[in-house]
């Protein structure tokens, strides 16, 4: 009977050997895979023991960690965030399975697991102090933001505005309507009914967890125009007196009509470039286009931030929030598409961001800085990790090109302009509406870009209001001059 | 396969198998000293990473785990000096770290290390001990089990059946496998186990020579596969089958039903030597498992338990992966090295200290803590392997090594399941896992080798005449 002992010994040996080597395998070479599962709440609940850095806007802490646990619990912090909706496209949540804005990007100075914190955590370690999470402070403008915001909620559209410092690139706004409060989806008291509080958002149709600010693209529409304009004047030696055949209906494929008051720019004879722009005439900034011709027009587009049509040389824009590219393709010779390109239609489209790059590219000399969020990072002890420094990020125009831009700009918002809305008493503002056709019956997209004060611009801003259905200057204007307000009055 | 004809004398020709009469109780006594020390290293290391210092558990349970451990070293030296010395130093290593593990997941469920507790385990251990060492006092010759036949039958039926019975019975968890009477709760299937193993071994030797025979070999080309017994002896063969399918529907327990039907064809196929019985009791308990798959609901959430066990509706429903994902997620963060006793999260799994401690070890002691663990089950598997070819007898052998491989089985069971080898059951891990009837079963198992060791090992007796007539007899 020996030898079937010995076989069962050996098939339990084999047994054993099966359990060690799977066991191996999972706790050896598949740990990783298993503990980035999503069904993983440990690294939510790893994450509640420690503080978290606040977020900051102004001096003022607009998320941070508030310790719930009872008097001689373990230590467990509730995120808060204040102003409701107002800053949650930027400042994003943090919640059970995943987080947002920038409390997605700047995870790891939050919570402190950043190299750049090493050195830090490390004296914490030894003087036996808890590690905390860096303090993110942002560039945001609460006035700038809060003119945006109200605006949204007083017309009750969707949409998008974007303030810009135009010298630094430092955002002063980023409005994306509708919004949601953080502290429904980030209660770590009541995690379901959290979790129910974002499925409802995921499905409802105004789509609230859209930043429409960074991640949505819209056709410009007559905005696009600045830019046309700024290749007619780099490429063809335009000024603001160059004429150019505008006449009442021009022919592209399809009829292009005119949009202005009377459905006419200059009577149906040749318009002025300052006039056109001034007025927002479809047929000669058409013609403008076609002229300037596909390759020039492109190029300037890019030039001011639009994706460049080598895709080599794309590369996605962060600020640090990822920002969806902006597309100007290169229509070559193609007349009728080329000419509905000049005005923002057919294969254009831009997110608010990349509008309002445009116009605080115009505002700063043909020179757009690098767009950016974060201002500052500090430590607990508040000594400063980083500090953003402005950078170029491309040079769109140049500086005489810009002023002419600002020119012809500023006419827009003065009488006989078609951007009055905008206008601030006591001070020149630039601007260009724009009234997108969306193709479908669900009404237009309407645009304003500008910057104020026109000869010493301190803001830039773009807005849009999702299928509004009016004109820029009707729906668009207004709250581009409240956010320009907030700065320069 | 070797041809060895079955009805071959009860002394195989093979090399000799004896163990040599060596007491080493001392070897014995200091390895014992090293699984106390461990115990209360890993309480200690369990009230350091919790509350930051050494709790006093560490000298309470530590030290009264110790004593226990010694007056069975003690006990031993007496009732049975030349017993494997390697056995209960095994069993009281696995005893301590799972006291050690079930402290620390109290500690830190009730928040209190003051006055976190081990429930009713070292009790329970203590009763096992007591059981361990009355067995090797009053059964001094294990064959005496083999007269009990349709005793242990019938106590290993009324075992399994008992969860059955209406009042008594407790179905939890998917599965019906405990008993309650006055708020204490048995599982009777731990004990049924040792019932069937001492049944199958006296029914199986007398039967051997029957259920060997061949009817005739299957073939393929000039290659023989196996032999086919013949159809008049499948009866046994029905009968189990019968009974751990019948206790598979009735119960849902698969893991208890794949245990006793595992145990019965292996102690089947060392009876026999013929693959044959184990190829066919594989085939029809499949196909058994793969009906019950389609007709009850309850084993294709178990299968789809165990294939899609990280898929979100999985994880969700109802008895889904839940626990099965959380024990691996815990295994997962525990890696090569483990987070250390108390640093980990082990106890915010379900069944933590018993059907999951494996898993909770996995999480605070690493790969290589479990690696140890598993080594140690493994020797103590193998040492009961070793005892059943240093036994003469044909019952200690079957005994022996049916002990030996429900034991190595049942952690297959347990650890397949949680890492998914094989469908997660419900299943205790003997010795580690919480509960008085796996412990006390587990303990009567070690008293049951510590036995047959003990007989085997030693010396014969010395002829106390030199005339030829006396007979020798072998105590």
């Amino acid at each position: 009977m020996n030898t079937p002992i010995r076989r069962l010994a050996i098939f339990s040996m084999l047994l054993f050997a099966a359990l060690m080597l799977q066991t191996t395998w999972l706790q050896g070479f598949h740990a990783e895979a298993i503990k980035d599962d999503p069904l993983n709440g440990r690294q939510y609940t790893e994450r509640l023991t420690e503080p978290r850095g606040p977020i900051e806007i102004a001096g003022e802490a607009v998320a941070y960690s508030e310790d719930i646990s009872e008097d001689d619990e373990q230590p467990r912090y509730q995120r808060v965030y204040e102003g409701g909706g107002l800053y949650t496209p930027i400042v994003g949540s943090f919640r059970s399975y995943g987080a947002s804005g920038i409390e997605s990007t700047e995870n790891s100075l939050l919570d402190g697991s950043d190299d750049q914190l090493a050195v830090r955590n490390f004296r914490d370690v030894l003087t036996g102090r808890e590690p905390e999470g860096a303090n993110v402070q942002l560039t945001i403008d609460p006035a700038v933001q809060e003119a945006g915001y109200n605006g949204f909620i007083d017309q009750g559209k969707n949409g998008a505005a974007v303030a810009i410092d135009p010298g630094s690139g430092a955002i002063l706004g980023a409005v994306s309507y509708p919004s949601y409060d953080a502290n429904d989806v980030s209660s770590v008291t009541d995690q379901e009914e959290s979790n129910d509080n974002w499925v409802e958002l995921e499905q409802d149709e105004n789509k609230p967890l859209l930043n429409r600010a960074f991640q949505e693209r819209y056709p410009p529409g007559s905005t696009f125009k600045v830019v046309t304009a700024a290749a007619a004047i780099e490429h063809l030696g335009a000024t603001q007196d160059s004429t150019m055949d505008a006449p009442d209906v021009l022919e592209l494929g399809k009829p292009l009509p005119n949009a202005t008051p009377g459905g006419t720019c200059n009577d149906g004879d040749p318009d002025t470039l300052a006039h056109s722009i001034q007025i927002s005439c479809n047929t000669s900034l058409a013609n403008w286009a076609i002229e300037v011709g596909g390759d020039k027009l492109h190029e300037q587009a890019v030039g001011f931030g639009f994706q460049p049509e080598a895709e080599a040389e794309s590369q996605d824009l962060e600020v640090p929030l990822s920002v969806v590219p902006s597309l100007a393709p290169n229509e070559g010779e193609d007349r009728n598409i080329l000419g509905r390109a000049g005005i923002g239609q057919s294969n254009v489209e831009s997110s608010p961001l990349q509008m309002a790059m445009v116009s605080a590219g115009i505002a700063n000399s043909g020179e757009v800085m690098h767009p950016y969020l974060v201002d500052s990072v500090r430590d607990s002890d508040m000594s400063v990790v980083t500090q953003a420094s402005p950078e170029p990020y491309s040079q769109a125009t140049s500086a005489s090109t810009a002023q002419t831009l600002t020119e012809m700009m500023t006419l827009v918002t003065q009488e006989g302009g078609s951007g009055t809305n905008a206008a601030i008493p006591g001070m020149e503002v630039a601007g260009k509406t724009g009234t997108a056709e969306t193709g479908g019956d669900q009404g237009t997209h309407n645009w304003f870009i500008g910057f104020a004060p026109a000869d010493d611009p301190q803001i830039a801003v773009a807005v849009v209001i999702e299928h509004g259905g009016g004109s820029g200057n009707e729906n668009a204007a207004p709250i581009a001059r409240q956010m320009m307000e907030a700065v320069v009055l | 396969m070797s041809t060895a004809d079955p009805q071959a004398p009860t002394k195989s020709p093979e090399a000799p198998t004896e163990l040599p009469p060596v007491k080493r109780r001392n070897a014995e006594l200091t390895l014992i000293c090293v699984t106390i020390v461990i115990t209360m290293a890993a309480i200690a290391v369990s009230g350091l990473n919790l509350d930051g210092q050494i709790p006093g558990a560490m000298w309470g349970y530590g030290l009264t785990f110790g004593a226990m451990a010694l007056a069975t070293h003690v006990a031993l030296r007496f009732i049975a000096p030349y017993a494997d010395p390697l056995i209960l130093p095994c069993a009281l290593f696995l005893n301590g770290i799972g006291v050690a593990m079930i402290w620390r997941l109290d500690a830190a469920e009730s928040g209190d290390i003051e006055h976190a507790g081990v429930g009713m385990q070292l009790i329970w251990t203590a009763i096992g001990m007591v059981l361990c060492i009355a067995l090797l006092f009053f059964l001094r010759e294990p064959r005496v089990l083999q007269r009990y036949t349709y005793i242990s039958a019938l106590s290993a039926i009324i075992l399994i059946a008992l969860p059955m019975l209406p009042v008594i019975g407790i179905s939890e968890y998917g599965a019906r496998r405990w008993i309650g009477f006055a708020g204490f709760t048995l599982q009777p299937s731990e004990f049924a186990k040792i019932a069937l193993v001492v049944f199958l071994s006296s029914y199986l030797v007398t039967k051997r020579q029957v259920l060997s025979l061949a009817a005739r070999q299957v073939k393929i080309g000039p290659v023989k596969i196996m032999e086919l017994p013949r159809a008049r002896d499948f009866m046994p063969m029905v009968v189990g089958w019968v009974a751990a399918i019948g206790l598979l529907v009735i119960t849902k327990d698969l893991g208890s039903s794949l245990l006793l039907f595992g145990t019965f064809l292996g102690m089947l196929y060392v009876a026999t030597q013929r693959s044959s019985w184990v190829v066919i009791g594989l085939t029809v308990f499949i196909a058994a498992a793969a009906v019950a798959f389609q007709l009850f609901w309850h084993f294709e959430q178990r299968v789809n338990i165990w294939f899609n066990a990280f898929d979100q509706e999985v994880y969700d429903a109802l008895g889904g992966s839940m626990q099965l994902v959380q024990g691996q997620i815990g295994m997962a963060y525990g890696g090569l090295f483990g987070t250390g006793m108390g640093g980990g999260q082990a106890h915010k799994i379900f069944a933590a200290d018993s059907d999951f401690i494996l898993a909770s070890l996995a999480e605070e002691l690493g790969l290589t803590g479990l690696m140890a663990i598993l080594v140690v089950i493994f020797i103590l598997v193998q040492r009961g392997m070793r005892i059943a070819l240093a036994s003469r007898e044909l019952f200690i052998k079957m005994l022996a090594s049916g002990l030996a491989f429900v034991m190595c089985f049942q952690v297959f069971v347990v650890l397949g399941g949680l890492v998914r080898i094989i469908p997660l059951t419900g299943m205790t891990t003997p010795f580690l896992a919480a509960g008085g009837s796996a412990l006390m079963a587990s303990w009567l198992m070690i008293g049951l080798l510590l036995r047959m060791s003990d007989n085997a090992r030693r010396p014969a007796p010395q002829a106390i005449q030199d005339e030829g007539a006396t007979q020798v007899i072998r105590r």
